[in-house]
Order: C-alpha cells, then sequence, then structure tokens
C-alpha cells in the first residue's frame, strides 16, 4: 500500500504520482490521507490501480477517470466522477451536486444520497445510488443506467435521450418528455446485475423504470411549451 | 410613376423601412410555418463595426516605417500566466472553434492545413476532436463547451490549449442545435447520441453554476492536464467588462471575447440579430478590465466577431487585444459561399453570398454539410492553401497599416494610432471623433 499524505505534499505531486502510474505498475493500492475536502483529487487517473481516499473531498475528486477503482471512504463534493470514461468510484456516504455528470463509462457508486443533477447529461455511465436523488437529475442524459434505490426529486429525467432511469421509490415529478417505461426481462438483467456490482440491498422487481417518450427529438412547434 | 387616370399626378409608391420587403417575407413565412426561422451565418444587419474607425498615419509627430524593407512583428504568445507550454503564434490571427458535425471532415482538415502553413492555431468545436483535425493542425485548441460531445481526457491531453466555452458572441445565453439531417454515422458516434435525431448542446455548463465553481473546475483540468496548456475562456460579447473580470478570477490565462457580429452553425435569426453586443464596443471594457486587474498583457484577449480584413485585425489590436480569431471569414476563404456554385444555390432558393441554412446539410461547397456527395466537391488540400493566401494577406495588411503608424510589432499599435468616423463609433471605441480630441462620454467631460 502506497499512501499520500495530503498534509505534507501538495496535490499536484499527489496527481502526477498518480497519473505516473503505467497500465503494467506493481504499485496497485494507494491511500490517500488528510484529503480535508481538497478539490480534484485523483482526476485524470488512467491506470488499473486502487485508490481509497479516507476522508470527504471537495470538487470533482476522481473526474474523468479511467480504469482505476476509486473508493472514497466519507462524503464527496460536487461533480464528483464527472466525465469518468471506465473504472469505478464507490462513495460509502452522500454526493453532492453533478455527481457522474457527462460520464462516459464506468461505474459509480453513492452508498448514500445524491444531490441535485445526478447523472446529468450522462453518456454511458452506469449510476447506482443507494439513497435518494435531488432535483433535475439526469436532465439531457444521452446513455447509460441511473439506478436510486430510494426517492428522486422533481424534474427526473429533463429532457431525456436514450438512458434509463430505474428508481425504487417516489419520483417527485418528471421532467419533459419522461416518461415511465414497461420494465422488460432484458431491464431486470441490467438491473440485477447494476445492483450486484454496487452491493445494493434491493431487488430489480421492485423498480420502475423510467425513460424518454422521444416527443423532443426532432426539432417541431408542438415541442415549443 | 403617373396616375394618368384623370391627368393628375400621384406620389410614388414607398416601400416602408419598417415593413422592408425582408421583414415582410419573414412575416409570411412564419405566418405559414408557426415556427421561427433557424440559420447560421450570424448577424446581417450593419452594426457599428471596425469600418468606422480610421487609422492616423504618421508625418511629422510620428515617425512611419518603411513598407516592406523595415520589420514589424507578427508574432503573439497566448498563456503565459500560469500554463507551462504557452502558444507561440507567428501571426495573431487565429481559427475560431467550429464543429465536425456542423463542417465537414474535409472542412476541418482544410482549416488545419491553413492555420498550420500560416503558423497560427485552429480550435475544435461542439463535437470532439477528430484525429484529421489534430493530425492537420500544429497547434490546437480544444474545446471545453457546455455539450462536452466526445468529451475525454486522452483529447484534453493531445490539445494545446483549453478553450472553456461559456459564451458565444453569436448567441449570448443561447445553446445549440444540430439538427438530425446533419447526423451521420460517425457523428452520432462521436456524440453518444442516435443517428438522425436533433441534438442540442446546453446553454450552460452541467457541472458549475457560478465563477467560484469556474474555479475550480480549471484547477480540476490543470490537474488532469499537468498545468501545461493554457486555459481559455472564451465569453459572448454582452457584459464584458464584467465577463472578463470574472474570467480573470477564474484564473483564465487568456480571455476570449466574441462580439455579435459571430458567426454560428444554427440558432433562431431572432437572437442572432437582437442579442449581444457589437465587438467594436466590447473590446475597450475587456481591456480595461485587465488594466483595473492590472493584467492586460499578462490574462491575453483574443477578440472575434466579424473580422475580414488585416485593417479589422490591426484596429482590434490598437485597441487593445493580443490577437483575433476569424470563423466565417475562414469558410468563405475555403470557398463557402462562392459563386461557383450559384446554380445551386439558386436551387435552394438562394444566392451565392447570401445562403445560410447551414443546418440543413445542403451545402452545394460541401463545406457545412456531411452529405458524402456534396464533400466530394471540396478538396481539403486546395482549401487548406487558399485559407494560407487569406491569412497570410491579412497580416501583410496589418503590417502595411502598423508600419504607416511607426510600430515595429502590432503589439504596438494603441488607441491612440485611431479616429472615429461617426459618434456611435467614438463612444463605443472610446477613440476620439476624427478631426476632435473628444468621445461621447470621455471622463472630464459633461457629456
Amino acid at each position: 500500500m502506497q499512501t499520500l499524505d495530503l498534509a505534507a505534499i501538495e496535490l499536484r505531486e499527489m496527481n502526477a504520482t498518480l497519473h505516473s502510474q503505467a497500465e503494467t505498475t506493481n504499485q496497485t493500492a494507494w491511500e490517500i490521507v488528510n484529503p480535508k475536502g481538497a478539490h480534484a483529487i485523483a482526476c485524470g487517473i488512467d491506470a488499473p490501480i486502487e485508490v481509497t481516499v479516507k476522508g470527504s473531498t471537495g470538487y470533482y475528486c476522481a473526474g474523468m477517470n479511467k480504469q482505476a477503482t476509486i473508493n472514497i471512504k466519507g462524503s464527496a463534493g460536487p461533480g464528483v466522477a464527472e466525465n469518468m470514461m471506465s473504472g469505478k468510484v464507490v462513495i460509502e456516504g452522500d454526493a453532492s451536486q453533478y455527481a457522474g455528470a457527462t460520464g462516459h463509462g464506468g461505474l459509480l457508486v453513492i452508498k448514500g444520497n445524491a444531490s441535485s443533477r445526478c447523472g446529468i447529461s450522462m453518456k454511458g455511465i452506469d449510476i447506482v445510488v443507494h439513497g435518494n436523488i435531488g432535483h433535475m437529475s439526469a436532465f439531457m442524459a444521452q446513455s447509460g443506467n441511473l439506478v436510486v434505490c430510494g426517492d428522486a426529486g422533481e424534474a427526473l429525467g429533463d429532457s431525456l435521450y436514450e438512458a434509463r432511469l430505474f428508481v425504487r421509490g417516489s419520483v417527485k415529478s418528471l421532467g419533459a418528455d419522461c416518461i415511465e417505461k414497461e420494465m422488460r426481462p432484458e431491464h431486470l438483467a441490467i438491473l440485477a446485475d447494476l445492483l450486484e456490482q454496487a452491493d445494493a440491498d434491493a431487488e430489480p422487481e421492485e423498480f420502475k423504470r423510467y425513460g424518454s417518450a422521444r416527443q423532443l427529438y426532432t426539432f417541431k412547434i408542438d415541442n415549443a411549451y | 410613376m403617373t396616375d394618368t387616370t384623370n391627368g393628375a399626378p400621384r406620389t410614388a409608391p414607398i416601400q416602408s423601412a419598417t415593413f422592408s420587403n425582408p421583414v415582410n417575407a419573414e412575416i409570411r413565412r412564419a405566418a405559414a410555418t408557426g415556427i421561427y426561422d433557424i440559420r447560421g451565418g450570424g448577424a446581417k444587419r450593419k452594426l457599428p463595426h471596425f469600418d468606422d474607425l480610421l487609422f492616423l498615419g504618421a508625418s511629422i509627430s510620428r515617425y512611419p516605417l518603411e513598407g516592406y524593407r523595415e520589420k514589424c512583428g507578427t508574432s503573439v504568445t497566448l498563456g503565459t500566466r500560469f500554463a507551462k507550454n504557452p502558444i507561440e503564434l507567428d501571426i495573431p490571427i487565429t481559427i475560431a472553434g467550429m464543429s465536425f458535425g456542423a463542417l465537414s471532415g474535409g472542412a476541418k482538415e482544410a482549416l488545419g492545413r491553413g492555420a498550420t502553413l500560416a503558423g497560427t492555431s485552429t480550435t475544435t468545436g461542439d463535437g470532439g476532436m477528430t484525429n484529421e483535425e489534430r493530425g492537420h493542425s500544429n497547434k490546437l485548441v480544444y474545446q471545453y463547451l457546455p455539450s462536452r460531445y466526445g468529451m475525454n481526457p486522452d483529447d484534453l491531453r493531445r490539445a494545446d490549449a483549453i478553450e472553456i466555452v461559456v459564451g458565444q458572441g453569436a448567441k449570448p445565453g443561447g445553446g445549440g442545435m444540430l439538427l438530425g439531417q446533419k447526423i451521420s454515422d460517425r457523428v452520432a458516434e462521436m456524440r453518444n447520441l442516435p443517428k438522425g435525431i436533433d441534438q442540442r448542446s446546453a446553454c450552460r455548463h452541467p457541472d458549475w453554476t457560478g465563477p467560484d465553481d469556474l474555479e475550480i473546475k480549471i484547477l480540476e483540468l490543470r490537474e488532469i492536464t499537468g498545468w501545461k496548456v493554457p486555459i481559455y475562456i472564451k465569453v459572448g460579447g454582452a457584459r464584458p467588462y464584467f465577463d472578463t473580470t470574472l474570467a480573470v478570477k477564474a484564473g483564465a490565462d487568456v480571455v476570449v471575447l466574441d462580439g455579435m457580429q459571430g458567426g454560428t452553425a444554427a440558432t433562431q435569426d431572432v437572437f442572432i440579430e437582437n442579442v449581444g453586443q457589437p465587438i467594436l464596443a466590447c473590446i475597450r471594457e475587456a481591456v480595461r478590465a485587465l488594466q483595473d486587474l492590472g493584467l492586460h498583457r499578462e490574462v491575453q484577449l483574443v477578440v472575434s466577431g466579424g473580422i475580414r480584413t488585416g485593417a479589422d485585425v490591426a484596429k482590434a489590436m490598437a485597441m487593445g487585444a493580443d490577437a483575433v480569431a476569424i470563423g466565417t471569414a475562414a469558410l468563405i476563404a475555403l470557398g463557402d459561399n462562392d459563386p461557383k456554385w450559384e446554380a445551386d444555390y439558386n436551387a435552394l432558393g438562394t444566392t451565392a453570398g447570401a445562403y445560410d441554412d447551414w443546418h440543413e446539410g445542403k451545402d452545394p461547397a460541401g463545406i457545412t454539410t456531411q452529405d458524402p456527395e456534396l464533400m466530394k466537391r471540396f478538396d481539403p488540400i486546395e482549401g487548406g492553401r487558399r485559407l494560407n493566401n487569406y491569412l497570410r494577406v491579412m497580416t501583410l495588411e496589418a503590417q502595411t497599416i502598423a508600419r504607416a503608424c511607426g510600430k515595429s510589432h502590432l503589439h504596438n499599435l494603441e488607441p491612440e494610432d485611431l479616429c472615429a468616423l461617426t459618434l456611435e463609433a467614438a463612444a463605443m471605441a472610446k477613440i476620439p471623433l476624427a478631426g476632435t480630441d473628444w468621445y461621447p462620454g470621455k471622463p472630464g467631460t459633461s457629456y
């Protein structure tokens, strides 16, 4: 286990050390201590390593992650795992707004609650939230899966494209062009796999699926409101 | 015209200036379709512009330099504030961001070829970075837009600079729309969206909501790219003093300021013609913001929006800009709206020089399209040669003017080298009206 202490080194040195890890590195286990809410922790990693952040983080932790598994033993600030490409990010606590925004791939697991705009403009990432999510989540989400074991806030999936939204609890309101859809066997299979990967205590049959009505896909006057 | 029915003279028919033929045509179009007009091409109305300024060449009080013999430098370095690797350009004329998707792959390649030959940079757009574009552009600025189409850390690290687009001159506060007609397999794949459906670019960034957030977003981008490349922030010309101040506060290495004459691939005509300010009104305010912060020239200012000639370049630089960017002019240089396609433009219900329905993907010149047959009409090598020629002409023109003003580098041009032809231009550019030492709003006057 390699330890990086943010009380002893600067953010730049910490990220540069993680960025210098190659695909073939044998230093696969890393620990970041004393994060104290710092921003941009462990962003831009591109190596199959496992990083554990022992404490809460500020903005954009694990941003644009590729390959790495990043565990946050606390809560995460805004924009955690934004634009993630691959790998896995697990947050033991809560996540602030924009969690997983524009993510292209990989798996983001939030064991607590997520704030507003969770999965906004997601482009292929899978997000599993054990708790609740806030308003305007999955706005303009393009592809990928957002799984919410708790409740969803207002305007879920507003202006949605092809992302799939699964919610076990209540949905305060659906956004423009977002509708409840039939849960078919392939969706139950996707859900079961994601719940297992996220270590979530829930059954696929307990969820409802939401998606795009595809009425906004072609610009026409009937869509104006 | 004379009324001959009773032999009495009659007043000739007068076309209303308010209800002109173009206005009436638009009313009829709106009445028939029930939807506003969408087009590209930027503002077409007459606006106060660089044409309303003149240079004061040297005589006795200033000493000119000899044309073609005495050196007049044109180089510029962008991003000297924080970046390890600032961008060094041979000329202060760059190519503005235009997306693959809105433009054909061949057009993007030609922009790269032409810019590289001329020793300057080109810029990606809303749609991601293509290998062709990276391969043909010696200096490539990667735009970071609200849509984040195609955004990935590999391309961030392949870029020579990152331009965070907050606003665009043609539509400050507006998002984008790439209509389904132009969504080919490749464009759809790059943008993670199904083929053939309209693709919206949000008007605001998804993961930050204000200048304080932006400062932290910039930190993240710098950490991901190792603090190597400059961070530009592009704003639409609306509130240039405050937007420049906040961009600098957020940590910009370079501020890109785009006036309302700037182009767009497609947006509402009413937006293009009615939102934002002419670039002439924006430059001095942005420069004032940089001067008030003590960072003029340390944070570079790139201005765009209707730049056409070397005179425009020289005037922008005299007003305090470090460089300019061109978009629409570059497309015309490549061959868009060329009269040789007049018959094809006529078939689309328009004429060469006025074609602006770029979103329909039917561009006869093969430039603003994804139609494979139309794209065959465009030769990227020839397009690159033409763009290089055009950039060199603009540079020569700017140098010619600068030498006449006694300047050995374009950056030595200053507001004192200019006068204004109109009161409006004098007020907006804060340049004295010709024959006076006064402009409206000058401190110490009662006007």
